[in-house]
């Protein structure tokens, strides 16, 4: 499964990079030029065993070496890391829910600080009835290696490309830091660094990986709430988990990023959620921009033709 | 508009705002003027109207020249704005925009630096170049109008072509307010540069750049729902609104004014403040429409729910 350094190319410069015309779905690694590429690899970070440790986090940061984020207390639970960015290519979010379980009533008020913690953890008397109104959520959330990805099709140098194992990554000795993908990514993942002047985003740990390793993060999970491995083994995984938490009465479990059909063909990175995927940040329905884009160009294909006319019109439309 | 109820995480954006800055709001202005120019410059060529033709062409080499300095300057890394040569991208608009530019911009220079050629002596290599240039001039010119409708219009694919919500959204009618907006401000040029007896095509195509920037800026921010809400609120509202009461003005100044040099004059600055504020306030209504998760998960949601709909009648 190695493959020699000489044979990588950068397949943006040497053959089509885009998927602008490809349906959803499809084999985004062939489709980038590879040849005998390895099985696409991904991540599935099922949040029902998360503890909100932010191994994942730390690890990112040491092995990647990404500067420090600084101290930022955001008050927002225990979450001071806020988002995926230049310098967090893992963020783990802490959602805090009051929400009704088993046959407690819904509480009236809104959300409420937990405070300090008492001898057990809240609500764990061994029962679903006895749960309190309270539930914590949290998820390590990390760029989605979309199928079809934004960043990707819009780069105009070349410095995003498709690896062999059908991940995203930025050269970051080609990136001139122009930040059309800042602005193309439906999930607001990569991000331009400030004093650097590049994006900069989870490699999936494309040296890692491509020594037969295993990402940083995952590695770090103490839960296994991050896996990584073969996309289709993953996805096999997930469903199973998921039936077995509907099994168990969790009935809002469910799988994010994992259909190939989706707005981007799907993630290379997906989860499990156990609520909206917008109560933990994620966009409901994220589609790639670049769906559209033949359609954009008939429009504007139109209105520079509309644009010749009223110039020609402009000069032959009078004497004067 | 009803506001409608909706989840996030503790009100914090999904997407991130575009990292761009005001140079590339200014240089949607500059490449829309460089646009307008050449083709005012190349009409007034090819009817015989010099004084139309030299502004024209003066105007597109600064407008040009300044556009690439703001482009390169909005990058991370300047020094690498090379970088953009490496590949030609037809999925990614800025890299079609480099080639685009990369295409008009000698043109546009060539037919500028032409118009010194009354200037040169008449004997000797500078005397060759007075008698060469004026054809190079002309050629250059009429390549510079062929490219001129696609640098003013490809600028609308470059901010659809983005997960930002209101400038994806509008990616049917942004073209056609830029594509007028950019021939209003060469029509300005021509209001400002050439006496009112020679402004005719100006006037003319103020009124055609303005009726199509005003049809397309009303189908902006009347049919995209509650993406249309950032073109119409706040500071991007304000510009907009500045934008369009900038160019009836102008448009009024110019069809109405007659023949006082100093009327036409000023209903040129207007046009040209006109694209001015129009083009940041698309640019600020985009970036408004990112910072804030409503315009993100509403919609989205929306379309979750009739596709949802839609399985569930099947």
């Amino acid at each position: 499964m190695t493959v020699d350094p000489q044979d990588r190319v950068t397949p943006a410069s040497t053959a089509p990079a885009g998927s602008a015309d490809r349906a959803s779905g499809g084999d985004p690694v062939s489709a980038a030029g590879w040849v005998d590429a390895p099985p696409r690899m991904g991540f599935f970070t099922d949040t029902s065993v998360c503890i909100g440790c932010k191994a994942c986090e730390v690890a990112c940061k040491e092995w990647n070496g990404v500067p420090t984020s600084g101290l930022d207390l955001l008050g927002m639970s225990y979450d001071n890391t806020g988002a995926l960015t230049a310098d967090s290519w893992r963020h783990v979010a802490f959602v805090e829910q009051p929400r009704p379980a088993g046959q407690h009533p819904a509480s009236a008020g809104s959300a409420e600080f937990l405070g300090m913690p008492a001898a057990g953890p809240p609500g764990r008397t061994g029962s679903a009835q006895g749960r309190s109104d309270f539930r914590w959520l949290m998820m390590s959330d990390v760029c989605k290696h979309c199928t079809r990805a934004g960043c990707l099709d819009v780069c105009p140098t070349g410095a995003l490309f498709r690896t062999e194992f059908g991940t995203v990554v930025v050269q970051e000795d080609i990136c001139n830091g122009c930040g059309y993908c800042v602005s193309a990514c439906p999930y607001g993942v990569i991000d331009r660094r400030a004093g650097d002047g590049r994006v900069w985003k989870c490699t999936l740990c494309y040296d890692r990986i491509g020594a037969g390793g295993t990402p940083a993060c995952a590695q770090a999970c103490p839960t296994e709430s991050i896996q990584y491995g073969p996309l289709d083994e993953l996805r096999e995984r997930a469903a199973t988990r998921v039936a077995t938490l509907h099994e168990r009465g969790e009935s809002q479990a469910r799988l994010y990023g994992h259909d190939p059909d989706d707005g981007v063909g799907g993630d290379g990175a997906f989860f499990l959620l156990l609520d909206e995927p917008e109560v933990y940040g994620l966009p409901p329905d994220p589609q790639v921009s670049t769906r559209d884009l033949p359609r954009m160009w008939r429009r504007a294909g139109l209105a520079a033709l509309a644009m010749t006319a009223a110039a020609v019109g402009a000069f032959l439309g009078g004497r004067r | 508009m009803p506001r409608a109820e909706f989840s996030s995480y503790y009100g914090r954006p999904i997407l991130k705002p575009p990292v761009w800055t005001w140079e590339i709001a200014a240089y949607l202005f500059t490449g829309g003027l460089a646009a307008g120019s050449s083709l005012l410059a190349a009409g007034g060529q090819l009817t015989g109207r010099p004084e139309v033709r030299r502004a024209g062409r003066v105007v597109a080499l600064a407008a040009v020249t300044a556009s690439a300095a703001l482009l390169v300057k909005d990058l991370g890394r300047p020094e690498r704005f090379h970088h953009m040569l490496r590949v030609a991208k037809p999925t990614s608009p800025m890299s079609v925009g480099t080639w685009i530019l990369g295409a008009y911009g000698p043109a546009a220079g060539l037919a500028a630096v032409a118009e010194v050629a009354p200037l040169l002596p008449d004997r000797g290599p500078l005397g060759l170049a007075r008698r060469v240039l004026p054809p190079v001039g002309r050629a250059a010119g009429l390549a510079a109008a062929a490219s001129a409708p696609a640098l003013g219009t490809y600028t609308a694919v470059l901010l659809a072509d983005t997960a930002v919500p209101s400038w994806h959204e509008a990616y049917p009618h942004l073209p056609f307010v830029f594509a007028g907006s950019a021939l209003a401000s060469g029509a300005g040029v021509g209001l400002l540069a050439v006496p009112p007896a020679q402004a005719g095509p100006a006037r003319r195509m103020a009124v055609l750049g303005a009726g199509l920037e005003l049809f397309g800026a009303h189908r902006v921010e009347t049919r995209l729902g509650l993406l249309g809400e950032p073109y119409r609120i706040g500071r991007p509202g304000r510009l907009l609104r500045a934008g369009r009461a900038l160019t009836v003005a102008g448009v009024a100044g110019a069809v109405l004014g007659g023949r006082s040099r100093v009327v036409s004059a000023l209903s040129g600055v207007a046009l040209l403040a006109a694209s001015v504020a129009t083009r940041f306030g698309v640019f600020q209504a985009g970036v408004a429409s990112a910072r804030d998760p409503k315009y993100t998960v509403l919609p989205q949601r929306e379309r979750l729910d009739r596709r949802r709909a839609a399985e569930g009648d099947r």
